[in-house]
């Protein structure tokens, strides 16, 4: 029997707690800092404006590109490489008075004009600028109501200690994985929303697992310290988070790796998400769920247990 | 017995399997090109039209894959895309502009398994190439136009009524009924008391006043009909493009979505979709002098409007006739061989015009042309400025009794002809539109991103499968298969669902889905493994394993689930598709690692004295 993880000990897990919590308030003050001061670099989905993506047949001069730009009156217009040296990512930001629908068309047929080979359309976005106000606050509300959803979920199931413990986790990864995107400047777009929340089902997953396994020793066993009960779930179920993370981990490079640059952002997003998930479900979690007093009488069912019953009943 | 499911259990995991992987098969084929023949709104396709299309292969040596009719549609399969657009083209032209004549790509999905409704997955644009509208309706305008519709009903009615009315005006959202007498007053208040639905009257005795206002109910609805009404005439416009498998869909409170798989050329798309022209007929006021007018002093219920020719015309307020009344326009020439349009009415629409008409032989009417134009500004409430660009195109005299066709001629180009009578035919827009967001993704584009997406795929799926077999050897195994069986079940499912559509987020769904859909198993080895280490027996354990991970299990994926089906009501587009293809990837591996597993373990060990379990 392979195993990554030796299980006959108790691994004393909550004794690192405190450490845990200056290493997690370390990277949320850094990531409330960051977010506050350089802010998010958000993608056109949310800014407005016109992307345009052009395939040359050979390596692109992107210096020509940004000069003929400039002299046709695109001045601002981003231009950069995306994926290979042959595509350019033009981004121009939305502009008053203009017909911002027609700048895509436009601007192609000054870069056809001005190259002599032959340009293609690989992809042209177009994004008026209310349509982004309303995607924050959707976004945003969308990650307020999972949330909520997901508490009232555990409270119910579990108990609200946990709960709290779980959702505070959660809001944990969502926060220092939006940090990681600020401090390096990496673009935030819907994918990256849709990875954020992808983030949340994941981290919560492993989360209940430990959640679940923390009830069960509670029952199971009558003695011992809440603190030690913890250790032991964790420990138990610490091959498994080990070896989920490591699978997800896996397809997730292959993502990163072969998708393709449109995905770059969301893979960036869970690979980094499901490290800092896997942290926060064995660390904060439990651990907020330790401090706010979970102990052996929250957690027994509500009428008697029957002698040698360990199993859970079916949800 | 211990670790043995019933005939039952085993073959609904059989039938469950052997359904998806059947309905997942049409993936496989690919898509033949293909040209698509479907009738406008006044022609039909039928077997004459069959034989014109196939005497024009013919007549171009081109020998198609098939010629099919059904639905009211001819699909001709052609073997490249050369010969398509050589087909498309000869087709149009011998068919004429009454049919749509559209590029398509058919799936190539062999008859046997189209008779059992098995289809491949819908691409999204992101895949298939194509463009993405969204589009905005100035829903002001809306209720600016039904107000004016409103005004003239009160107008005709009260007059039907013999009561005496000095104005009826709009002010603001309200209609102002105003009176001359105290008679007059209370006549009216009387009939128009309950006479509208929708509408609270306020009566001023002293002013000699009634307000019309329109209850929030009755906003909500106009509102609500003024969309629906957009989405309609948008979706006849989008035919007219000829286009194969369009979406217009509405989405939100005001807003519309259009999407054209494959169109590439988005401007001519875009004008005829944004176009808002319209027109009326009305009379020439010819009583009041147009200079007057112009100094200032437009006379009650006249307005003026510019010629297009120069000057002004002076028209009375009342509309004789909207533009949704036309059924069919058709550019043609006048008999001075200038550019015209032929226009026939529908009933409601001939009778209007017949007893306009009827008492005004000898008086000039008017052709009015109304177009709003974006100004790309928005006010202080973020409603989008429009122009409202209106001007007089035609007068002419009125010779006879109009019936319900006749032409109209005053236009200044046969370009204008054909694009005035393109409009007139899909019918005016209820209210403007803009498009707030637009998405153009190129063909090759499209088919990278299905390239990459499989790639990523395939390598995941590997890896995964490497790690799990030398993890836990033969349960490995065992997993694998779950894991193999959970990727035609998310395709067979996908292709089932008609409304699903897969996305390139879609495809990073199925990728993630696969990393985590392992989960549940490892989570029931784990389990068997600690069991064995509590020196239970083999069949022990693997029962125990099962039973103690179920409810874990069942709690972890439906809090992952609440994710993902909030992910899909905020969600749209490509977002959407991975919301789906998440929610799905979480429900069907539930069954494959936790049934599925469990069916092939059981037949495996389960019954049997075994002293070591490979896991």
């Amino acid at each position: 029997m392979h195993e990554l993880i030796k299980t006959n000990r108790t691994i004393p897990f909550m004794r690192f707690r405190f450490g845990a919590w200056i290493f997690s308030g370390l990277l949320l003050v850094a990531s409330v800092v960051s977010l506050a001061v350089n802010q998010l670099n958000w993608g056109l989905d949310f800014t407005g404006g016109t992307v345009i993506e052009v395939g040359y047949a050979q390596q692109a001069n992107l210096s020509e590109i940004r000069s003929t730009l400039d002299a046709n009156g695109f001045e601002g217009a981003v231009v950069q490489n995306f994926g290979t040296q042959q595509d350019v990512l033009i981004r121009l930001e939305p502009q008053e008075g203009v017909k911002a629908q027609e700048v895509g068309e436009n601007v192609l047929s000054v870069l056809r004009e001005a190259s002599a080979e032959e340009v293609a359309m690989r992809r042209i976005e177009f994004v008026g600028p209310n349509v982004g106000d309303q995607l924050t606050e959707q976004g945003g509300l969308a990650m307020l109501t999972a949330l909520i959803c997901i508490l009232a979920y555990i409270a119910f199931r579990f108990e609200w200690r946990l709960a709290l413990g779980a959702v505070g986790a959660l809001a944990h990864d969502v926060i220092i994985t939006l940090g990681l995107f600020s401090v390096l400047g990496l673009e935030f777009d819907l994918t990256v929303l849709a990875a954020l929340l992808a983030v949340i089902g994941y981290s919560i997953n492993d989360t209940v697992v430990v959640c679940d396994r923390i009830r069960e020793n509670f029952r199971k066993f009558r003695k011992g310290e809440s603190e030690e009960i913890i250790d032991g779930a964790l420990t138990d179920t610490m091959s498994r988070t080990v070896i989920t993370s490591l699978t997800t981990v896996l397809v997730l490079l292959a993502l990163f790796f072969l998708g393709g640059a449109l995905i770059h952002g969301f893979a960036t997003a869970l690979l980094f998400g499901v490290f800092i998930g896997t942290y926060s479900s064995i660390y904060i979690a439990s651990s907020l769920a330790l401090a706010l007093g979970v102990s052996r009488e929250d957690l027994m069912p509500p009428e008697v247990e029957k002698e040698g019953e360990d199993l859970e009943p079916m949800p | 017995m211990l670790n043995k499911f019933p005939l039952w259990k085993n073959l609904m995991v059989i039938v469950i399997l052997a359904v998806a992987a059947l309905y997942a098969l049409p993936n496989l084929y690919g898509e033949d090109f293909a040209v698509q023949v479907s009738a406008t709104r006044t022609t039909t396709v039928d077997t004459q039209v069959l034989g014109k299309v196939e005497d024009t292969l013919e007549e171009l040596n081109i020998a198609p894959k098939s010629v099919v009719m059904e639905e009211g549609q001819i699909l001709v399969r052609l073997n490249s895309d050369s010969e398509q657009l050589r087909a498309r083209e000869a087709i149009l032209k011998s068919l004429g502009s009454d049919y749509v004549v559209a590029l398509n790509l058919a799936p190539a999905t062999p008859a046997w398994l189209e008779a059992l409704g098995a289809t491949p997955m819908k691409l999204g644009l992101d895949l298939r190439g194509g463009v993405h509208f969204l589009m905005e309706v100035d829903m002001n305008e809306a209720m600016r136009k039904i107000l004016g519709q409103m005004r003239d009903t009160i107008r005709a009615d009260l007059r039907e009524e013999r009561i005496r009315y000095t104005s009826v005006e709009r002010n603001g959202d309200d209609l102002i009924v105003r009176l001359r007498t105290p008679d007059d007053f209370n006549a009216a208040a009387a009939y128009l008391d309950g006479a509208y639905e929708g509408y609270i009257v306020l009566e001023d005795e002293d002013a000699q006043e009634i307000t019309l206002r329109m209850t929030e109910a009755q906003v909500a609805e106009t509102q609500d009909y003024a969309i629906s009404q957009n989405v309609t005439i948008l979706r006849n416009r989008v035919n007219e493009l000829g286009v194969a498998e369009p979406l217009v869909q509405r989405q939100g409170a005001d807003r519309i979505v259009v999407q054209l798989p494959g169109v590439q050329d988005t401007a001519r798309a875009k004008e005829i979709l944004g176009a808002t022209a319209t027109l009326e007929f009305r009379l020439v006021d010819t009583e009041n002098s147009v200079r007057d007018a112009e100094m200032g002093r437009v006379p009650f219920g006249s307005e003026l409007f510019p010629n297009r020719n120069g000057g002004n015309v002076l028209l009375e307020e009342d509309v004789i006739l909207t533009g949704d009344h036309i059924v069919k326009a058709n550019s043609a020439f006048d008999e001075n061989q200038r550019p015209s349009v032929n226009i026939t009415l529908d009933g409601a629409g001939g009778d209007k015009m017949s007893l306009a008409t009827r008492d005004n032989v000898g008086n000039p009417m008017a052709t009015l042309f109304i177009e709003f134009k974006a100004t790309g500004e928005r006010d202080a409430e973020g409603n989008i400025i429009f122009e409202r660009k209106e001007e007089v195109i035609n007068v002419a005299t009125i010779q006879s009794r109009l019936g319900s066709v006749f032409s109209i001629t005053g236009i200044s180009s046969v370009q204008e002809a054909q694009n005035l009578a393109l409009l007139l035919r899909a019918g005016a827009l209820i209210a403007p539109i803009q498009i707030v967001e637009e998405r153009t993704v190129g063909p090759s584009l499209g088919q990278e991103n299905i390239d990459m997406g499989t790639q990523a795929i395939i390598w995941g799926f590997v890896l995964v499968l490497i790690f799990m077999v030398i993890y836990y050897k033969k349960f490995g195994l065992v997993a694998n298969l779950a894991l193999a069986s959970n990727l035609v079940l998310i395709i067979g499912v996908m292709s089932m669902i008609p409304g699903a559509t897969l996305t390139l987020p879609g495809m990073a769904g199925i990728v993630l889905t696969v990393g985590m859909a392992v989960d549940a198993n490892v989570l029931i080895f784990e389990r068997i493994r600690e069991e064995i280490k509590a020196k239970r027996s083999p069949q022990q354990a693997i029962h125990h394993g099962y039973d103690s991970a179920l409810s874990t299990i069942a709690d972890a994926n439906v809090t992952t689930l609440i994710a993902a089906i909030i992910l899909f009501a905020i969600g749209t587009g490509p977002i959407k598709g991975f919301a789906v293809t998440l929610m799905i990837g979480i429900l069907t591996s539930m069954f494959t690692a936790i049934v599925g597993t469990r069916a092939v373990i059981n037949a495996i060990w389960g019954g049997k004295r075994i002293d070591k379990l490979s896991v």
